[in-house]
Parts: structure tokens; C-alpha cells; sequence
């Protein structure tokens, strides 16, 4: 029997008109459709919160606060006996130069008509610690500048520097012992007079890291080589490594039960946590190799071991793309399987090859934990590396781990340092990775 | 750095095997390649495969078996009762190594000649003064059995490569000769050429086993080292978690598991409903504009560093948090002391986890077959339902594996717990409390001058290995309930 013909105004008066059961089911359908909007918007909003973080808090590392003044090298303090012995300049240590700052900071006050309350020492204190050393350092170079007045550009130590970027205030600095109003009045007159300058610094892109006492002088320079390094070693290593093991995974291992093993394992080295490759590295490298403690060599030998199976895993899919037709024909015309594999396979997986392998090295410059274990943290390396083997040798730092060190340091000048450093190592990661895209979109083939 | 000429040595002979051994079989073939069973570049390939690979496979199983043979021979010097009180064999070797390359040093800058260095001695020079002149600061002064153990691995050290370096010149130059003699126009080169290639390619392929050997194998010796000094039973079952550099610590992993799991389940409350939701939006409802557009703005989260979450967790989220929910906060509440949290670092590490499940479901998602919606959808269900009732269920295996991936990676986290979660390790259910966890302690335990013979730094590496183990296990269920769960279509 049908119902067909029956009017069923019980159950569904009007199509037009939702009865209570339909309205419910579509408020579920909106509702659950909301949550999905819900979900992207807060990832979104995570990211777009993140990188506004990173930038409104970095990009003051970019920009330093130096005093720009005459200083009289006066040969009665740095060269009492007048006969320039480089020997005897070099015995006046750092205390002997701080007077001639004072006195050029009295002088900058006096030229400028500022009226100050505030002694000289205190006036002094506004520069950089390393200041005096900077004069010293000029110096000793210099010899032949003694008695004369020369222009100097000093650094002016982080609290000046933070009131001029806003993060330092009359209020905040209510219970530090590092500066005083009457400081921060003083800087205002001077930057009003022009002498104090908020610019550019080179420094912090290409400098080495200070000591705690410093922020203001401290830079990511030199840790960005000990990167270099390592990603240099992560290259050398881990794309012939990962290319060789590949092409015996996908092309010529047998289907039996060590071949299964392997593939278990890579896939499963894959997902270890960083830091047990970076208790391997203490173990295998440095306690039993007795390779050198915190060298970009074992951090980059540590590193390759990471991403061997990223970049296996990416490998082997590029192989696997290059369609079968292309080994046929190959073998077809009496190529043996190894020519077919190293003659034509291979070229056409070459991008994927690239593109995989840039990602693993994007990966492993931003990897942080491995290196603390082996002692790449800290202030260790003042110097740029001269050679090839010493950079690879000698002591140094990663950026990332360079990162972790300014971020636990006490002084808050030091946390803009951090943001700073983030803003460089992502600029690095995003042109790597667009790299990648580009390489992919460029080179990509359809069969 | 002979290690290095060495090896270029190696390499220009292997270069020059090349022309050499390709040269020769034109020559034996008359000048005629068709002559040849090869192509000429076999012939060179074989002489500089030939040439390199035995001097290079020596040089590694060398310089990885040579350490270990010169401390045996040289800790038999130090006779276990000169040892001091309260000092160790490893303690002592370590100031050997330094004696030994402080001694190395101060010949290379000409502060001693060779003969001088030799003719030191304990009593009548003060080695410690001449040590610290080339920059190696030593703690006591040197004792005269270190000192004679420290000549003899000087001694030993530089024969043991000097040894090294005849016998891989040998080696070089017997597989050239060898390979050279063979280069004659019948030779089989391609052959010999391809198996050798493909050995080659076979050992690259057992790195990726040497490394999990590795990493087993060393984590499991200083384990056992670990579990001589420290009672297993603590360790797994003990209540407190209190290191102390004087001796008499109780380490035991249960408060930092506690800790290590809290965090972990804090990140999967905020990543798993965010990340599932998402993906479900973006397979299911999103048009191709949408999906191109949030797709890789939401991956850019993955490919950030830890070590930006971790600074975004110590310097903005905890103070945040402590706004809103610390002492004058804005909640008024005062339930949070400290910056650094369980909540702190659980949801940061959310965040970064938030892409991982994201990526992995809409995967999984997207290989449920499009009938099974169109049935669903043709009986009437919204889509809502359809996804509720049928994709869901039917990706469920997928998503329940992605999950344990996601915790796995939670577990092995470090960045953002040594930065966001704090250093007490405590039993407590307050997500406000400051809380430790295994990753965590692994960095304090080994950063810094440890010494390799405390309990206090042992027990690293049995955290390590707890920690290898539990995601091991994790990401092995993962794999098996995704392939024995797995809806099989078509």
C-alpha cells in the first residue's frame, strides 16, 4: 500500500515551512560548520599572533643607541713619557681611559649648553662597558693619534638604549640600581642636541656574543657561522648518505626481511625525539671519540644522523614518482639496471631530491636541543672563525642555541636580542623553504 | 690536521687512478674502444673505486676502534689505589687527556721542543705553570703516574696514526695497483664496477640500522652504569625526584613522567578538537580557494623552530597567563606564582601540534572514498551528519594514529618544556603549578661539566632511554592500529 496519495499535514505541513526536527538538524549542520571555522580561525590567529609577537619584539635589535662625541687622547693620561712605546701605551689599562670620557661627555654638556646636575661618573656610566676598552683598542692601534681629538662613536649601555625603544620607562626603572631619571633627563638633552642616535646596527648581524654585563654590544654574528658550518657538514653528509640508501631502498633491495627492517627503522628514526640523538652525540662522539666538546663538526655530524630520514623518506618518493616506462625503455635499449638508475632515474628525481633536501636542512637549522647536550651553548666563540678547519673545530654556537642563551640571561635587554636573532633564523627558514617551492614549481614534472 | 692530508692524499691518487687505469685499457684495446668489454670510464672508475674505498673503510674502523684501544692500555697505568679519594678513573683519565693535549699544544707553539716534552716530570718541573701558559687550565697539579700516563698516550696516540696512515697509504696503493693490473682490455670493469656500487649503496642503506644501534647500544651501556650505582627499583618506582651533586640523590622517573604526561595531555586538549576540526572543515566543507590559501598558512606552524615556542612561552604566554591568572591579576584569582606552568607550556605546545594533526587527518580524511558520502548523503543526512556518522568512523584508525603521533611528539618535546614548564619536579594536579619534566632534566643533567661516573649524570641517559622506548612504543602502536584498522576499499 502506498502513502504516496495521503496528505501528511501531521508530519510535514509545508516543504516552505520547517518543522522542529528539520530547524534542529540544520542548527547542528551551522553549528558544526561553525566549529570548523572556529578551529582555522584560532590556528590562523595563533600564527598571525606569533609572527606579530616576533616582530613588534625583534626588530628593535636592529637598531642601537650610540653617542657620537670628541674625545681628547690626551698624552698626559695614555703616554706619560712622550716617546710612543707601543709597550708602555699598552700598560694603561682600562681605567686609564675613563677619564678622558668623562671629560668628553663634560665637554659634549658644556658645547651644548646642557645644565645638568649629574657628575661626570655618572654621565660615564650612560656608555657601554665596553667603551673604554673600544678607546683602548683605538689606541693601541693608533699610536700616532695621541694628543689629538678624535670623533668616537660609543655604544650607549641597554638601559639608555631601551628608553630610547620605549621598553624602559620613568616608572620601571623605579627599583634599578643601573640608571637613574637623571640619567634618562640627560639622554633626552642629548638626543634633543643630536649627539645621541638611535641607528642601524651592523653589529648585531654580524657580531659575536657579549658577556652578561653587555646586551648592548652582543650580536648573532659569529653563532650564524657555527650554523653555516654545521649545515655545511648536514650537506656534505647527509644528501649523498641519504641518496645512496634511497636508491638501494627503492631500486635494487631485495623484498625480504632486512629490507623490511631498514624500512621500519627509517621510518621510525624519523619520529625519535632530537634530544636522544643529541645524548647519542655525547655518548658516540664526544665521550668515545673524543671529538671536541660544543665543535660545529659533531653538531653537524649529530644533525646528520637527524635528518638522514627526512631526507631518505623525501628521496625515496621522488624516486617512486619516475614513472617505470622511463626504466623500461632505458633497460629496453641495453642499459644495464645501474645506468638505467644513475643515467635517467636519477636526473629526473633531482629536483624532489632538492627540494627534500633543503627542507631537511631548513629542519635541522632550527634544531635546538641536540646542540645543548653537546655543548654548543653559551658564550664561547668571540671570534669569527679564520679558517675552514677551525671553524669546524673550534668552539662555537649555533644561532638557535645562541637563541636559548640570551632568553635565559637575567637582563630583559637580552630578550630583544632573542626576538632579534628568531627574526634573522626565520628569515633564513622562509627563504629556504621558498626556495624549495620554487625548485618544486619549476622543475616539477607530470607524467 | 693529518686526518685531513690523509684523506687528500687518498683522493688525488684515486684521481689519478682514473686517467690512469682509463688510459691503460685504450691502450691494451689498441686504441680502440670497441675493443673493450666496457666503456672506458669503467676502467678508471674501477681503479679509483679500487683505490678508495679499502684506505677509507680502514681509516674509519681505525679512527672509531683506535680511542677505546689507547685508554685500555693507558688506564692500566694508573693503578686503582692512586686514585684520590673521592675522584674516579674517568675523572682521572680526563685529566690525562688534558695533560696529554696540553703538552701537545705547547710543542706545536714551540713553548717546549719534542725532547723537552718528553724529559718532563712531575716533581722537578711545575707542568701546571707551563700548561697554563698555552691556555689548558688544569685543577691540581699533575701526579707523576697521570704525568707517565699521559707520555705514553702521547706516545701511543701519535704512532697509532702514524701506523694509520701507512697502512692506508699501503691499502690505497695496493687496491691501485691491484685495479691497475686488472685493466686490461677483456676485464670485466662495468661488472666489477656496478657490484661495487651497489655495496656501496647496500652499507649507506645499514646507516640508518648503525644509528638505532647507536643510539640503543650507548644509551643502554651508561643505563647499565646508571642502574650499578642507583637502585633500579628507585629509579622506576620511587616517589621524589630530588638531584644533589654531594651524592645521596633520589632520582626517580615517576614525578617527571607525571609531569612529561600532564604536559602532554594539556597540548592534545588544545591541539586535537583545533586540528580535527580543521581538517574536517578544510576536506569537507572548504572550497579550493579557501583550502590554498589556509592549508599552508596553517603548515607555516609546523615549520616554525621549538626554540621560537619556547621563547614565545617564557616571554608571552606565561606572563600572560600570569596577568590574567596570577596574583593581582586581572581574574583577581592569584593561582599562578611563576610565569613558567604546566598551562604555559601545554599550550604552546599545543599550538605547534595544532598543523601536525591537522595534516595527518586531512589525509586521512580525504582517502575515505567519496561513495560512501554520497550514499550517505543520498539517504538524506546532512553533511554534518554524514561526517559524524560515516567519514569519521571510517577514518577513525587514521585519526586515533595520528594522535599518538601527535603525543608522541609531545613526549620528546624539549625546547618548550625547558623553557615554559619549570624545574620542580612535584605529583600535583594544579595545571597553575610549575612542573618538570624527562626531556627537561636530560638537558640540566648533561649540560654543563658533568662527570660521566655520578649517578647524578648517568641517570640521563636512562631517561633517554625510558624516553626512546615510550615514543618507540607510541609511534609503533600508531603504525599498527593504522594498518590493522584500516577500512580496506575498493
Amino acid at each position: 500500500m502506498s502513502d504516496a496519495s495521503m496528505p501528511t499535514d501531521r508530519m510535514h505541513p509545508s516543504i516552505h515551512v520547517q518543522d522542529a526536527h528539520t530547524k534542529r538538524r540544520n542548527a547542528a549542520e551551522r553549528r558544526f560548520k561553525a566549529y570548523g571555522v572556529i578551529a582555522i580561525a584560532i590556528g590562523l590567529a595563533m600564527l598571525v599572533t606569533l609572527l606579530f609577537t616576533i616582530l613588534s619584539k625583534g626588530t628593535g635589535a636592529f637598531q642601537q643607541t650610540f653617542i657620537t662625541m670628541q674625545v681628547e687622547l690626551l698624552e698626559s693620561k695614555l703616554d706619560k713619557a712622550g716617546d710612543r712605546d707601543l709597550e708602555k701605551i699598552k700598560k694603561v689599562t682600562t681605567f686609564g681611559y675613563a677619564p678622558l670620557i668623562k671629560s668628553a661627555l663634560e665637554n659634549v654638556a658644556q658645547a651644548n649648553g646642557i645644565e645638568t646636575d649629574l657628575k661626570p661618573k655618572d654621565m660615564a656610566k650612560m656608555l657601554s662597558k665596553s667603551a673604554a676598552s673600544q678607546l683602548r683598542a683605538f689606541v693601541i692601534k693608533n699610536p700616532d693619534k695621541i694628543g689629538q681629538t678624535v670623533e668616537f662613536r660609543f655604544l650607549a649601555n641597554s638601559r639608555i638604549d631601551g628608553y630610547l625603544k620605549g621598553r624602559v620607562n620613568r616608572q620601571s626603572i623605579a627599583n634599578d640600581k643601573n640608571v637613574t631619571p637623571a640619567q634618562l633627563d640627560f639622554s633626552d638633552q642629548l638626543k634633543a642636541a643630536g649627539v645621541l642616535k638611535k641607528t642601524f646596527n651592523i653589529d648585531f648581524i654580524i657580531g659575536a656574543d657579549a658577556s652578561d654585563q653587555r646586551p648592548e654590544a652582543a650580536g648573532i654574528g659569529v653563532a650564524m657561522m657555527g650554523s653555516l658550518f654545521m649545515m655545511l657538514v648536514v650537506l656534505g653528509l647527509a644528501l649523498p648518505i641519504g641518496v645512496a640508501a634511497s636508491i638501494y631502498l627503492e631500486e635494487f633491495a631485495p623484498k625480504n626481511w632486512i629490507t623490511d627492517i631498514i624500512e621500519v627503522n627509517i621510518s621510525n628514526l624519523a619520529a625519535v625525539p632530537s634530544i636522544v640523538f643529541g645524548i647519542l652525540g655525547l655518548a658516540v662522539f664526544i665521550n668515545y671519540m673524543h671529538l671536541p666538546q660544543s665543535a660545529p663538526l659533531v653538531g653537524g655530524l649529530v644533525l646528520t644522523l637527524m635528518t638522514l630520514p627526512t631526507i631518505i623518506i623525501s628521496t625515496r618518493a621522488s624516486l617512486k614518482a619516475v614513472p617505470p616506462s622511463i626504466r623500461d625503455a632505458a633497460l629496453g635499449v641495453g642499459a644495464s639496471k645501474m645506468q638505467a638508475v644513475f643515467h635517467h632515474v636519477l636526473p629526473l628525481a633531482a629536483p624532489g631530491i632538492l627540494t627534500g633536501t633543503i627542507i631537511g636542512l631548513a629542519q635541522a637549522l632550527g634544531e635546538t636541543a641536540p646542540l645543548l647536550l653537546i655543548g654548543m651553548i653559551g658564550f664561547i666563540a668571540s671570534n669569527m672563525p679564520e679558517t675552514v678547519a677551525e671553524g669546524l673545530l673550534s668552539p662555537n654556537s649555533a644561532m638557535p642555541a645562541q637563541i636559548y642563551e640570551w632568553a635565559k640571561r637575567a637582563d630583559p635587554a637580552f630578550y630583544e636580542r632573542a626576538w632579534g636573532g628568531i627574526i634573522i633564523l626565520l628569515i633564513f627558514l622562509i627563504s629556504m623553504n621558498t626556495l624549495a617551492v620554487i625548485l618544486r614549481r619549476r622543475f616539477e614534472r607530470r607524467w | 690536521m693529518p686526518v685531513f692530508w690523509l684523506v687528500l692524499c687518498v683522493l688525488a691518487l684515486a684521481a689519478a687512478g682514473y686517467f690512469v687505469g682509463r688510459s691503460r685499457a685504450i691502450r691494451n684495446a689498441g686504441g680502440d674502444t670497441r675493443n673493450l668489454h666496457s666503456l672506458p670510464v669503467y676502467y678508471g672508475i674501477n681503479v679509483a673505486i679500487s683505490t678508495l674505498v679499502p684506505a677509507f673503510a680502514l681509516l674509519v674502523v681505525w679512527l672509531l676502534t683506535q680511542p677505546s684501544i689507547i685508554e685500555r692500555a693507558v688506564s692500566d697505568l694508573i693503578p686503582p689505589e692512586t686514585i684520590p679519594q673521592g675522584s674516579s678513573l674517568s675523572l682521572v683519565m680526563a685529566d690525562m687527556r688534558r695533560v696529554a693535549i696540553g703538552i701537545t699544544l705547547a710543542v706545536d707553539q714551540n713553548v717546549l721542543s719534542e725532547t723537552q716534552a718528553k724529559a718532563l716530570s712531575a716533581q722537578s718541573d711545575d707542568i701546571r705553570a707551563r700548561l697554563r701558559d698555552v691556555g689548558i687550565a688544569l685543577g691540581q697539579d699533575v701526579r707523576p703516574e697521570v704525568l707517565e700516563a699521559a707520555q705514553k698516550y702521547r706516545s701511543l696516540a701519535s704512532t697509532g696514526i702514524l701506523a694509520m696512515s701507512i697502512l692506508v697509504l699501503t691499502f690505497a696503493a695496493i687496491g691501485f695497483g691491484w685495479s691497475l693490473r686488472r685493466s686490461h682490455a677483456q676485464f670485466r670493469a662495468r661488472n666489477f664496477v656496478e657490484r661495487a656500487v651497489l655495496m656501496i649503496l647496500m652499507v649507506a642503506a645499514s646507516l640508518a640500522i648503525l644509528t638505532t644501534v647507536g643510539i640503543v647500544l650507548s644509551m643502554l651501556f651508561e643505563s647499565i652504569n646508571f642502574f650499578r650505582l642507583h637502585a633500579a627499583k628507585d629509579f622506576f618506582f620511587g616517589q621524589t625526584w630530588a638531584p644533589n651533586f654531594r651524592g645521596e640523590s633520589e632520582l626517580s622517573i615517576l614525578p617527571l613522567l607525571w609531569g612529561t604526561l600532564y604536559i602532554s595531555f594539556i597540548a592534545l586538549l588544545v591541539a586535537v578538537p583545533v586540528g580535527l576540526f580543521a581538517a574536517i572543515y578544510l576536506s569537507e566543507y572548504a572550497g579550493p580557494k579557501t583550502r590554498a590559501i589556509a592549508k599552508p598558512m596553517l603548515e607555516i606552524l609546523a615549520g616554525i623552530p621549538t626554540i621560537v615556542y619556547g621563547l614565545f612561552a617564557l616571554l608571552t604566554v606565561g606572563p600572560g597567563l600570569v596577568k590574567l591568572f596570577g596574583q593581582s591579576g586581572a581574574l583577581g584569582l592569584s593561582w599562578m606564582s611563576g610565569a613558567t606552568s604546566v598551562l604555559t607550556a601545554g599550550a604552546v605546545m599545543g599550538i605547534m601540534l595544532i598543523p601536525f594533526v591537522s595534516s595527518l587527518s586531512d589525509d586521512i580524511i580525504n582517502a575515505v572514498p567519496q561513495s560512501l558520502r554520497d550514499g550517505s548523503l543520498g539517504l538524506g543526512a546532512t553533511p554534518s551528519e554524514t561526517i559524524r556518522q560515516v567519514v569519521v568512523p571510517a577514518a577513525l584508525p587514521g585519526i586515533v594514529g595520528a594522535i599518538l603521533l601527535a603525543a608522541s611528539r609531545a613526549i620528546g618535546e624539549t625546547m618548550i618544556v625547558v623553557m615554559g614548564a619549570g624545574a620542580i619536579a612535584k605529583f600535583s594536579l594544579n595545571p597553575f603549578d610549575t612542573m618538570t619534566t624527562i626531556t627537561t632534566r636530560i638537558v640540566s643533567q648533561l649540560t654543563g661539566d658533568g662527570d660521566f661516573s655520578s649517578p647524578e649524570t648517568l641517570v640521563a641517559f636512562a631517561l633517554g632511554l625510558t624516553l626512546f622506548v615510550l615514543t618507540l612504543g607510541l609511534n609503533v602502536l600508531a603504525l599498527y592500529i593504522v594498518r590493522n584498522y584500516r577500512e580496506q576499499y575498493e
